[in-house]
């Protein structure tokens, strides 16, 4: 009897995978649990014999092993979804088991570390500097670069921190990588400790994936041995966004509120419990055992354009036909993304407007698709790539009140360090309303006669746009970090795209 | 084992960590279902913060109530890629459904952005919701 193979990524399991599972061992199948291929639409997706079929659930078993299914794609590593990528970081996702450290061996697992140990410490900096490997989490800042100022710094002891808090939504690359292949982002924090002389490192998962942390619990303590003396330990976040920053990240591991802390001093100068820090996202550190193999650096560096090297893996999500992850050389466009690789929308219904980069980035427009995955083409378009969020929305959506959430979300999840975040989202979210509502009119105060300045006839709404405008400069200037810093991006773009969306 | 009993093993268990707060504050959130202002007290003797400084770690963090609620809590997905399939719709009816049997709160994303409308039980995840199976699922909890 051949042996199915089906996901446990949380995606597959919150569809129903481990029903299917167990009707699959039921009917005397061994059945093996693997990473997600990241075709999220045909999810729970049966394997058998490389054959795919999905979405299946317990009903289609039966017709699945007599071979009267209709829910065949054929060969999965076939699928034109999975043959048109190009995936490092992602090359084990649907093809191994996730805690096997056989499987892991297997595929290539642990030749970067031993390679790095190999290497020394200086050189393993100067291929990760040569790779062009920017960070993943948003910043886009070069990793190595990163890493040589800790290596350079002094300081008691070293930490490598995992920034796993991925909070932002229509992004999920770092949790499936944690639940699909927790040994590479190990290898990766066991490498980067190397080349800076790290003895300490902590995974800070958000509380949201419970999976994610039981998987690299189970992870660490199988191959604790093989990263020793490295200590690595995860680190449970408790709820709150704004952790994602890296400062008030630090501040929750701590055990402090989670605020923003000011830079300077960097956390490479100054992290952790005061010392020198390497803050990288789940995809950065999982890259580097690729990057470490022997050539990785150079055929990273020979992808992608300009100065976005390497590969991206960008998450398609929202109201998409064909959502998932999606692993490619920087470069594509938003079209391609969108219409060809997925499918338009789910609902049918024409695109509206695309999301790229989580709550914080700005709205595209269809007319501006053409613009191509890369760090300085999105920045030059007032976006921003992000953690390679793409989420899509039909025509139904009314972009005055994403705007407004955009505002609204800042407010709840703002941590209240300084003032342009924490008092202008909430004063954002009433001037959307006051806008969508057509201005207002003088409130008892403005009309006293002492009050010789103020606008004794009301506010319309060109006023309170302006007005809009106005406080967004502020935030995007004058906050510590991205939240407040970047909310403007999504309120800005929706109001110059859509303004008839705040009518 | 009485409250203070317990709080003290947990307290003793991570006493070793470096920032211990957090780990402790998880785990009495899940043994006592809160972090109440005797817990603060306790916890902040023991690793020689003020009451003060602890109570500002809980009240920051959404994971930490000051109360114990003994409802079914059902987590929904209120962010952008869930709005984008229709979340919003459903909340009517969904709370409806919930009445006050059932807590319904707001959660900004569980990563099951192309599958939502999603949402969260305890740990376990569903995707894909409709209306009907929102409710069957708020009627279940």
């Amino acid at each position: 009897m051949s042996i199915v193979r089906i996901s446990d990524d949380a995606l597959a399991l919150a569809c129903g995978a481990d029903e299917v599972a167990a009707a699959f061992a039921a009917a005397g199948c061994v059945v093996e649990r693997t990473s997600s291929w990241g075709m999220q639409w045909l999810e729970p997706l049966v394997e058998i014999d490389g054959v795919g079929f999905g979405p299946a659930t317990s009903d289609d078993v039966a017709a699945i092993l007599a071979g009267a299914s209709d829910l065949g794609i054929g060969p999965i590593a076939d699928h034109p979804f999975i043959a048109r990528q190009q995936r490092l970081t992602f090359a084990r996702a649907g093809r191994s088991r996730p805690l096997s450290l056989e499987d892991y061996a297997a595929t290539g697992g642990w030749a970067g570390l031993n390679r790095a140990r190999s290497l020394g410490p200086a050189k393993v900096i100067a291929e990760v500097i040569q790779s062009g490997l920017r960070g993943r989490g948003g910043a886009g800042f070069p990793a190595g670069i990163k890493w040589k100022t800790v290596a350079d710094a002094t300081g008691d002891r070293k930490y490598i921190v995992c920034n796993a808090d991925e909070g932002d939504s229509a992004t999920f690359a770092d949790r499936m990588l944690m639940e699909g292949d927790p040994f590479q982002l190990i290898e990766g924090m066991a490498i980067a400790a190397y080349a800076v002389g790290a003895q300490i490192g902590y995974i800070y998962v958000r509380s949201e994936y419970p999976h994610a942390i039981a998987k690299l619990n189970s992870a660490l303590a199988l191959a604790e041995s093989l990263i020793s003396p490295f200590k690595l330990e995860v680190r449970v976040g408790a709820g709150a966004y704004v952790c994602g920053e890296e400062t008030s990240l630090l501040n929750s591991l701590e055990g402090k509120r989670g605020e923003v802390r000011a830079k300077p001093p960097l956390p490479a100068i100054k992290g952790l419990f005061g010392q020198p820090t390497v803050v990288n996202n789940v995809l950065t550190l999982a890259a580097v055992p690729h990057i470490l193999t022997e050539g990785g650096a150079s055929l990273y560096d020979s992808l992608g354009i300009a100065r976005s090297k390497g590969t991206m893996p960008i998450q398609l999500a929202g109201n998409i036909k064909y959502g998932g992850l999606f692993e490619t050389a920087f470069g594509v466009t938003l079209k391609q993304l969108v219409e060809e690789i997925g499918g338009g929308t789910a609902s049918g219904r024409p695109v509206k407007a695309v999301q790229v980069g989580g709550p914080l980035g700005a709205y595209l427009a269809p007319h501006q698709f053409d613009i191509a995955f890369d760090y300085e083409a999105y920045g030059a378009a007032d976006a921003l790539i992000g953690h390679g969020g793409v989420c899509v929305f039909d025509d139904s959506a009314d972009m005055g009140l994403m705007a407004r959430f955009a505002m609204e979300f800042c407010a709840v999840e703002s941590c209240g360090k300084c003032t342009p975040c924490r008092i202008g989202s909430t004063r954002g979210v009433e001037l959307i309303d006051r806008i969508r509502a057509g201005g207002r009119a003088a409130d008892a105060v403005e009309v006293l006669p002492q009050m010789h300045n103020t606008a004794k006839a009301g506010r319309s709404r060109a006023d309170d746009i302006v007005l809009l405008e106005d406080l967004c400069e502020t935030m995007k200037f004058g906050s510590l970090c991205a939240l407040g810093g970047f909310t403007p991006y999504p309120v800005l773009s929706a109001l110059k795209h859509w303004p008839e969306d705040f009518e | 084992m009485n409250h203070e009993a317990r709080l003290a093993e947990i307290i003793a268990e991570h006493s070793s960590r470096e920032g211990p707060l957090l780990p402790i504050l998880h785990d009495v959130q899940h043994a006592f279902g809160c972090v109440d202002a005797e817990a603060e007290a306790q916890i902040a003797q023991a690793l020689n913060l003020s009451r003060a400084e602890v109570h500002g770690v809980v009240s920051f963090y959404p994971d930490f109530t000051p109360a114990a609620d003994p409802r079914a809590v059902i987590q929904l997905c209120r962010a952008e890629a869930c709005k984008a399939r229709g979340v919003e719709a459903l909340i009517d009816t969904a709370e409806a459904a919930a009445g006050e049997r059932v807590r319904l709160t707001a959660v900004y994303c569980l990563g099951l952005c192309s599958a939502g409308p999603a949402a969260r039980i305890g740990d376990r995840l569903y995707a894909r919701l409709d209306e009907a199976a929102l409710v069957k699922l708020v009627q279940s909890a």
